[in-house]
């Protein structure tokens, strides 16, 4: 046990002490700050360096005005023959020529033909058909006799709104979704960047070991196991301390950020960008509603069954690395073929976790949150969502004994894998390692 | 009683058997030669010694005792493919290992400093290990060998990489420490380096115990009966008639004797002759000799 401490203390001093420790823990929220920004200011830039200019010949006559707004394409009219214009349109610097057929007032389906030099994007093309309908529309009701006032009078702002919701304030029923996929998406992220950053750091302190020789002096001391397992908890107390220190420092920079360039960025970018969210769902709502919902979130389920799934993520997936970093010969080149079998399971949980974001109840999400390769990525983003316990529990329970399982196995590989200077070890090896008593 | 027995220990890997039934002792305060070529299972039988490696069969013994997890803190090892935190600096790594031994942070500073003075490297204390040269690093990893005045200490492959500076201060602090009662097993395929620090020695080869004795025993066993003489003048070729001559140049002959014959009888034969004799020594087999000998019969 003792020794087993001095293994956990050097492989947790040994990160901290570092300069690089220090700079990464305060550099990295502000580089989380700068790339959120950035991510603002550049889909800001690009929806106005995106428009289009449009030049439309309009055979039915039924467009009065294309209004352009701020951030859309912009067009003109023509009145030239389409032919002359269809040689010409680019060289007077138009994108796209669209010719708008001539309408009889009646087809519900009209080809309208476009011109372009480069393929236009499909955003671009969604974006003028829209655009077109509505004007077709527009037309058709002028043309009646429907007075457009009485129909606009019959439009009705629906809010759905969650019957059981705790909140007092009737509005707050949707903020409570929003907010719980907030930090759905926040929780299944961080998770799936501890596996990897941290895992990878377990792996190449194994690595490490092995080239360096010294193992061997090390397991003479100590039992593989405790080298290993004691490698795995100081490394994932590093990323413990990492976390806390982010946790506090991300939102405290991201407000000061807000307060210094707010008025400059479009937030609405940067929402756009993650799609989950709608920024225009939020102005309805002031932050003590913001802040009486994030507390009305049930937080005896979340915090630890969150502690639980970060710890069994974490394990299971250190363990796996720490056996492959065993395995892996002189030459760290090598590494790729081994490290893949890893990371694939994770790339599909955080895809399971994007969609459960959006569906957090789907046979997908309640499959991913489930089964232990995933669960440590996809159960947290569920956690918000109030999922049925018994799912949580089932969830934890096999997550803990896969845990189990893949130490106790790669233990294994691990014990055997340190000592084999040189070469690398195949899959089927590995395999052997793992039943031979 | 022995330091280290070995009792009939097997340790086979999926594809082969490394050791194949060996069995020796090592008594206290010797310097004992673990001799074999490469590949025939020294590192190995020395990992099961130092509870790497578990045995398949047969068990091993120190001051008496099967080994236990307590007996690595009484085993210093120096691995052949010798390793250290390139990154740690001296003084840390050297307080880390030590407690991995067993020691107090306490003794383990003292017996740290200590060294370090004995070595005359005090100002080593916080330079990371990259930062030394090869022959420091070298010191370093003698320290981490035996910082924690083990009963017994395992040198595989001891000189290997060492300048002869380096070579003979190492080779000065085993013997030290022999003198003060620590045993030592040194291990490795250079037979002629094993003949001047080793008394006792076991020879190893695929796997099993081919030699186990006293270093001027086996010589003695080995022994062809050969002499070399050194004279000067001439020598008759007829008196060379009734003796086996091995070997001869201008000023020497070397003579294998007969069964039943014996040193004097040849010297005897020599002097009669009116040979004027410079030197006359008996040849003995080298262990390298004696090694391919056993190897290639």
């Amino acid at each position: 046990m003792n020794k087993l401490w001095l293994i956990i203390k050097r492989e947790y001093l040994i990160r901290v002490k570092k300069k690089s420790f220090l700079l990464i823990t305060l550099l990295a929220p502000l580089a989380f700050a700068t790339l959120t920004l950035g991510m603002g200011f550049i889909s800001g830039y690009m929806a106005t360096k995106s428009s289009k200019k449009v030049i439309v010949k309009d055979d039915a006559g039924i467009f009065k005005s294309f209004n352009s707004t701020k951030k859309g394409n912009t067009y003109d009219f023509t009145s030239m023959p389409l032919d002359s214009i269809a040689k010409t349109y680019d060289k007077e610097g138009y994108d796209l020529l669209v010719h708008i057929p001539d309408y009889d007032g009646n087809s519900k389906k009209i080809n309208v033909q476009y011109y372009s030099e480069k393929k236009p994007g499909l955003i671009t093309l969604e974006k003028i058909e829209r655009r077109i309908g509505r004007a077709y529309k527009n037309y058709n009701i002028d043309k009646s006799d429907v007075d457009k006032e009485l129909l606009k009078s019959f439009a009705v702002d629906v809010s759905l709104e969650n019957a059981k919701s705790k909140s007092k304030n009737d509005k707050t029923g949707k903020l409570s979704v929003i907010i719980a996929t907030a930090l759905a998406g926040a929780m299944g992220f961080l998770l799936y960047m501890v596996i990897f950053i941290f895992g990878t750091q377990v792996m190449r302190s194994v690595m490490e070991e092995k080239i360096n020789r010294i193992v061997e002096i090390i397991i003479s001391s100590v039992k593989p196991f405790q080298l290993m397992v004691g490698k795995v908890v100081g490394v994932g107390a590093v990323g413990l301390t990492q976390l806390t220190i982010w946790i506090i420092f991300i939102p405290v920079i991201m407000m000061i950020a807000n307060l210094i360039f707010g008025g400059g960025i479009d937030s609405s970018n940067i929402s756009e960008l993650q799609g989950q969210i709608n920024p225009d769902d939020l102005k309805d709502f002031n932050i003590s509603q913001v802040i009486n919902e994030f507390f009305a979130l049930n937080w005896w389920v979340i915090l630890p069954a969150f502690v639980l799934f970060f710890l069994g993520g974490y394990f299971l997936y250190s363990s796996l690395f720490a056996a492959v970093g065993s395995a892996i010969g002189d030459d760290q080149g090598e590494s790729q073929s081994l490290i893949m079998p890893i990371t694939i399971p994770v790339i599909f949980a955080m895809i399971i976790m994007m969609n459960t974001l959006n569906d957090p109840d789907s046979p997908l999400a309640v499959f991913g949150s489930i089964f232990p390769l995933f669960s440590p990525i996809v159960m947290p983003a569920r956690l918000p969502f109030d999922p049925p316990i018994w799912q949580v529990i089932l969830s934890l329970a096999l997550l803990i004994a896969t845990c189990v399982l893949f130490i106790w196995m790669s233990a294994k590989i691990y014990r055997a894998g340190i000592l084999m200077y040189g070469k690398k070890l195949s899959i089927k090896e590995m395999g052997k390692m793992i039943f031979k008593k | 009683m022995p330091v280290l027995k070995i009792d009939n220990v097997v340790k086979r890997f999926h594809n082969k058997t490394a050791v194949n039934g060996a069995s020796f002792e090592v008594n206290k305060g010797k310097i004992f030669g673990l001799l074999g070529p490469n590949g025939a299972g020294k590192t190995t039988l020395i990992r099961i010694i130092t509870s790497i490696l578990k045995a398949d069969e047969g068990a091993v013994f120190l001051n008496g005792e099967k080994l236990n997890e307590f007996h690595p803190t009484q085993i210093g090892y120096m691995p052949e493919e010798r390793g250290l935190y390139k990154k740690m600096k001296v003084g840390e790594q050297l307080l880390y290992l030590a407690q991995l031994r067993g020691m107090s942070y306490k003794d383990a500073k003292k017996a740290i400093v200590d060294w370090m003075t004995k070595f005359e490297m005090q100002d080593w204390w916080n330079k990371k290990i990259e930062e030394l040269s090869k022959g420091m690093q070298q010191k370093v990893q003698f320290i981490v060998t035996v910082v924690h005045s083990p009963k017994l200490i395992i040198l595989d492959e001891p000189f290997t990489g060492l300048d002869p500076v380096n070579t003979e201060l190492i080779r000065k602090e085993i013997m030290n420490l022999s003198a003060n009662g620590t045993t030592i097993i040194f291990s490795t395929h250079r037979m002629e380096q094993v003949e001047e620090i080793c008394e006792d020695i076991v020879l190893v080869n695929e796997g099993k115990v081919i030699l186990d004795g006293k270093v001027a025993k086996i010589k003695e066993d080995f022994k062809e009966n050969k002499y070399k003489v050194e004279f000067a003048g001439e020598i008759n070729d007829d008196l060379l008639s009734g003796l086996e001559v091995e070997d001869k140049d201008g000023s020497s002959f070397v003579f294998k004797l007969d069964i039943g014959q014996t040193s004097n009888d040849l010297l005897k034969i020599l002097l009669d002759n009116g040979v004027s004799i410079k030197s006359f020594n008996e040849i003995l087999p080298s262990l390298n000799d004696i090694f391919i000998k056993l190897v290639t019969d």
